[in-house]
């Protein structure tokens, strides 16, 4: 093990899909690294392959070009978690059920998944939600429920497709604050991918930005701010804006 | 007047006006009890021979039980084959749906001759019925997985079988149900066209037998009791239904 060095790199990613006789160019020599136990955010305009970055290196899509290592081994997909952007927890699965799902597949012993799952769940402010179906909770909660079970798979590296996109602002900041304990407290290499430049300058340690279509990194960006950081401070304020005129070109 | 209780009283209300509007013609115009008896008399018979009814009942009870399971599990084997295997689908896909425009009428004395007098033609006669709605509704319960879900338990290191157990099947449950509730109705009439064809026990075969001696009270009387044999095995499937969907309640609600 590589203690030295970026946990996951990314280099010279390339992906096309066919489209009508010709292939459409999603990813154009995409480079990246995170260092372990940091916050990296992926923030570019909606349709420009973030959700296509995240499969690739999930290991779900086959890319034209380009490599994918964890800990300097091309082999690493058992240390990456992906969470997809749709609601993916099973209706017939009870919250703590469906976040034990990682563990159960790995057949790992169920009563030590419980019992960690429900430390978890009391721990972050779910403990009425541990026997209730997703039914029957909120779509912020399920998104909490969500972020345990990838949590708990055990992987170093967690990948998060825009998990608070479907959410109503207030759910959606509240839930920023949640995952920022949970990682304050938890640890793991996070990558996020979001159009969101405030929750992108809110959580991470570095944040790439990315071309339109085909994509790639033209700039990171490693926000100075101190934590916990306020969406008001004038250095906040400051960094939103050179980054959205990043991301519109420099258009004002 | 409570919307729930409306709507338990709405069927009965209905039926009893018109077996009151039956009564009353039958009656008044004099039908003799060999050709139409008033639901007064079928009533009175079905009490007064329910022993009897009940020991033909329990017969045809267990050939639909039988019916309904074989062609429930090779519905769901079958469903399972067609969406694993793309050969097995183009193969057999459309010969399933052909197979549906034979009627089972044709089959049933084949039946008895490959399988003689016993229960077993009846339940595959039961069975071949019962088989076509839950393999129908088991390949597209089983294609309902979202592909998003699919690549989540691909992403985990899931198997093929941990995918079906924990996924596709738990998946394809309400569509199955749905399934099942056809097939059950669906072998009581399985199981009376296998009596009909032979047998020497039974609804199936007591209504036609009665019907031969004019015994017309006996044969509604028997059509009675399988009404309610059927509906009591229907309530059976909707039970086991509403158990086994816990989970989908609260969004119905």
């Amino acid at each position: 093990m590589a203690a030295s060095g970026p946990i996951l790199e990314v280099d010279g990613l390339a992906v096309s899909f066919p489209a009508k006789g010709h292939r459409t160019e999603v990813l154009e020599d995409l480079s990246l690294a995170l260092d372990r136990g940091t916050w990296t955010t992926c923030l570019g305009p909606s349709g420009c392959g973030k959700t296509t970055l995240l499969r690739a290196i999930a290991g779900l899509i086959e890319p034209d070009r380009g490599s994918i290592r964890v800990d300097a081994e091309f082999a690493g997909l058992s240390q990456i978690a992906y969470l997809p952007q749709q609601d993916t927890l099973l209706p017939w699965r009870t919250a703590l059920r469906n976040a034990i799902l990682g563990s159960e597949i790995e057949r790992r012993p169920r009563a030590d998944a419980i019992r960690q799952a429900q430390g978890l769940f009391e721990r972050f402010g779910l403990a009425s939600a541990m026997d209730q179906y997703p039914s029957q909770l909120s779509g912020g909660m399920r998104q909490r429920v969500a972020v345990i079970r990838t949590y708990l798979t055990h992987r170093e590296i967690l990948l998060l497709d825009e998990p608070l996109g479907a959410l109503d602002p207030l759910t959606r900041t509240d839930l920023q604050q949640w995952l920022l304990d949970v990682w304050g407290e938890l640890g793991k290499t996070v990558l996020l991918v979001t159009h969101d430049v405030e929750e992108a300058l809110l959580l991470s340690d570095s944040v790439l930005i990315m071309t339109p279509r085909p994509a790639r990194i033209s700039r990171i960006i490693e926000p100075e701010l101190p934590r916990p950081r306020s969406r008001t401070a004038s250095d906040f304020i400051d960094q939103k804006e050179t980054i959205l005129g990043l991301l519109t070109g420099g258009k004002p | 007047m409570s919307n729930r209780l409306r709507r338990i009283l709405a069927p009965i209300i209905l039926l009893a006006f018109l077996f009151g509007l039956w009564e009353l013609i039958v009656r008044i115009v004099g039908v003799p009890g060999y050709i139409l008896p008033p639901p007064s008399r079928i009533v009175v018979t079905f009490f007064a021979q329910f022993g009897f009814l009940w020991s033909h009942a329990i017969v045809t009870l267990a050939e639909i039980t039988f019916g309904l399971l074989l062609g429930s599990a090779g519905g769901l084997l079958l469903a399972a084959a067609i969406v694993y295997v793309p050969l097995i689908e183009w193969a057999v896909h459309p010969l399933i749906i052909a197979s549906q425009m034979i009627p089972v009428f044709a089959i049933a004395p084949l039946l008895i001759v490959w399988l003689g007098y016993g229960l077993w033609p009846r339940v595959v006669v039961a069975a071949l019925i019962c088989f076509f709605p839950v393999a129908i509704n088991g390949v597209d319960g089983l294609r309902a997985t979202s592909s998003e879900t699919l690549e989540l338990f691909r992403s985990l290191g899931a198997s093929r079988w941990q995918i079906f157990t924990k996924l596709r099947f738990p998946g394809s449950l309400p569509a199955l149900f749905s399934g099942w509730k056809i097939a059950a109705t669906l072998a009581v009439v399985g199981a009376t066209i296998g009596e009909w064809i032979g047998a020497s026990r039974g609804l199936g075969f007591l209504m036609l037998e009665s019907n031969a001696r004019l015994r017309i009270a006996l044969v509604f009387a028997a059509i009675l009791m399988l009404t309610l044999v059927g509906l009591l095995l229907f309530g059976i499937v909707r039970i086991i239904e509403r158990l086994v969907l816990r989970w989908r309640r609260p969004a119905s609600e």
